[in-house]
């Protein structure tokens, strides 16, 4: 056998573990979530199907899969059941990029090479980027093909506050970007080896605080979920949507938050590396997936203690806070590198 | 495999594929599972239990477009910066200075911008 065809399984088995491996989490994850939240409320949260509940997530989605789904006679036939591929599918190719564990180097299994990324590729931050953009296609295009007033007011709003929040994001990654010298995920990983303050959430704590801000915003939780607004605009864009193209929406949501989390993780949070050199026996992928788990964790705790904004004051904030914020960040970082080198 | 470029497409592709299969998959066992019932009442519009009474797609608030161009202002601005920041250790200083000059140009615009209330919303 030779390495191409060798590399080529090592591909399937890898797109396909990440894949099972993400859904599966965003099940348990959705669990997690009514469970803290009956927790930061002082309720129970699920508690019948399953241990202490703990099958919730299986029971909606077979409830999901067996609702009527409704399309309604005046909406954009092909855009509204577009829509929800467009909110799913971009969180896959994001996955791509990020590397879970040591790449290159020496044949390491079976006496091939095993990379632990999907895609070694050189643009892997601005594909991220990117994806983010695309997924502002699909609650704009599900808002405006529902052809009702609710879904377009929420459709427009979350356009808006996603587009203002991404160039946040994208001025903040620059430090990123400035520190590794690379806009490779695999390399920015590299740059981070060591023990835990070799990390760049220490240098960059305003570009890691500005990033992780604007992708509450990106992921349309609380505070900044006014684009479902429920006291006011009933579903924002989701109104129309019925059964399992809705539960495509919530499970997009969903798989994004894991993505987003593990975004984050590798950025600022070192990636696959352990906290310390000597815990360096522990293999790459669960030192991963701790972190994913615990920047969850903290887009969930953030999402039931803090309530949400109104919608001037999310603009302001994005606009007048953050974007000059950011650029601040990338001003400092820009002149501490070429000065120190 | 065969060449880095292709490399990453035959791997994008796989990924694209995935993602689709599986949200394809999902909505086909509904369409086997689910109940259809016909019901010209069911289709209407959701504006709570009214009759709606015009289509919803009225002109909107200019507001939306403004921040839309700004946004592909600054987009673009960020898109120069990266090529930028990735060589930023090989160029030094005099790389910093321009790039300075193109930020402060442009944060006339965003000062212009502030000033024009693009940020105020009622």
């Amino acid at each position: 056998m030779n390495d191409a065809i060798a590399q080529l399984i090592f591909l399937i088995i890898k797109a396909a573990l990440m894949s099972i491996l993400v859904v599966t989490l965003v099940a348990f994850i959705i669990y997690f979530e009514r469970k803290f939240a009956g927790f930061f409320q002082g309720r129970v949260g699920p508690t019948y199907l399953g241990p202490a509940g703990a099958f919730q997530s299986f029971g909606d989605i077979f409830k999901l899969l067996s609702k009527e789904d409704i399309i309604p006679a005046e909406a954009d036939k092909r855009v509204f059941k577009l829509a929800p591929y467009v909110m799913f599918i971009p969180a896959f190719l994001v996955m791509a990029v990020l590397p879970f564990g040591p790449v290159g180097g020496t044949p390491n299994l079976f006496g091939y090479r095993f990379d632990y990324v999907i895609a070694n590729f050189d643009s892997g931050l601005v594909l991220l980027l990117a994806m983010g953009g695309i997924a502002v296609y699909g609650v704009v295009l599900a808002g405006w093909s529902s052809n009702n007033k609710f879904s377009l007011l929420g459709g427009l709003r979350a356009g808006a506050q996603m587009i203002s929040y991404e160039l946040a994001m994208g001025f903040a990654v620059v430090g990123v970007m400035v520190m590794a010298g690379s806009m490779n995920m695999v390399k920015i990983v590299e740059g981070q080896s060591g023990n835990f303050w070799d990390w760049y959430w220490a240098p960059q704590l305003v570009g890691g605080i500005i990033f992780f801000i604007a992708s509450l915003a990106e992921l349309n939780r609380t505070p900044f979920d006014l684009a479902e607004a429920e006291q006011e605009l009933v579903a924002g864009y989701l109104t129309e949507y019925s059964g399992m193209r809705w539960g495509l929406f919530m499970f997009a949501e969903y798989v994004n938050l894991v993505v987003v989390s593990g975004i984050v993780s590798t950025l600022y949070f070192g990636g696959w590396h352990a906290p310390f050199t000597v815990l360096d026996f522990i293999p790459g992928p669960v030192w991963l997936l701790i972190k994913i788990m615990i920047m969850v964790f903290i887009y969930m705790w953030v999402r039931w203690t803090i309530f949400r904004y109104r919608y001037n004051q999310l603009m302001s904030m994005g606009w007048k806070v953050l974007l000059p914020l950011s650029i601040a960040n990338l001003a400092v970082t820009a002149i501490v590198i070429a000065i120190v080198g | 495999m065969v060449s880095p470029t292709i490399d990453l497409v035959i791997e994008f592709a796989l990924m694209l594929a995935i993602g689709a299969a599986m949200a394809i998959l999902f909505l086909f066992i509904s369409h086997l599972l689910a109940p259809k019932s016909k019901n010209p009442n069911k289709d209407q519009p959701y504006e709570c239990g009214v009759v709606p009474e015009s289509d919803a797609r009225a002109p909107m608030n200019v507001h939306y477009y403004l921040v839309a161009v700004l946004f592909v202002l600054f987009d673009l601005e960020a898109v120069f910066i990266y090529p930028w920041a990735i060589s930023l250790r090989e160029l030094g200083t005099s790389a910093l200075v321009e790039m300075f000059v193109f930020i402060v140009i442009l944060l006339v615009g965003y000062f212009y911008a502030w000033k024009k209330g693009v940020f105020e919303w009622e």
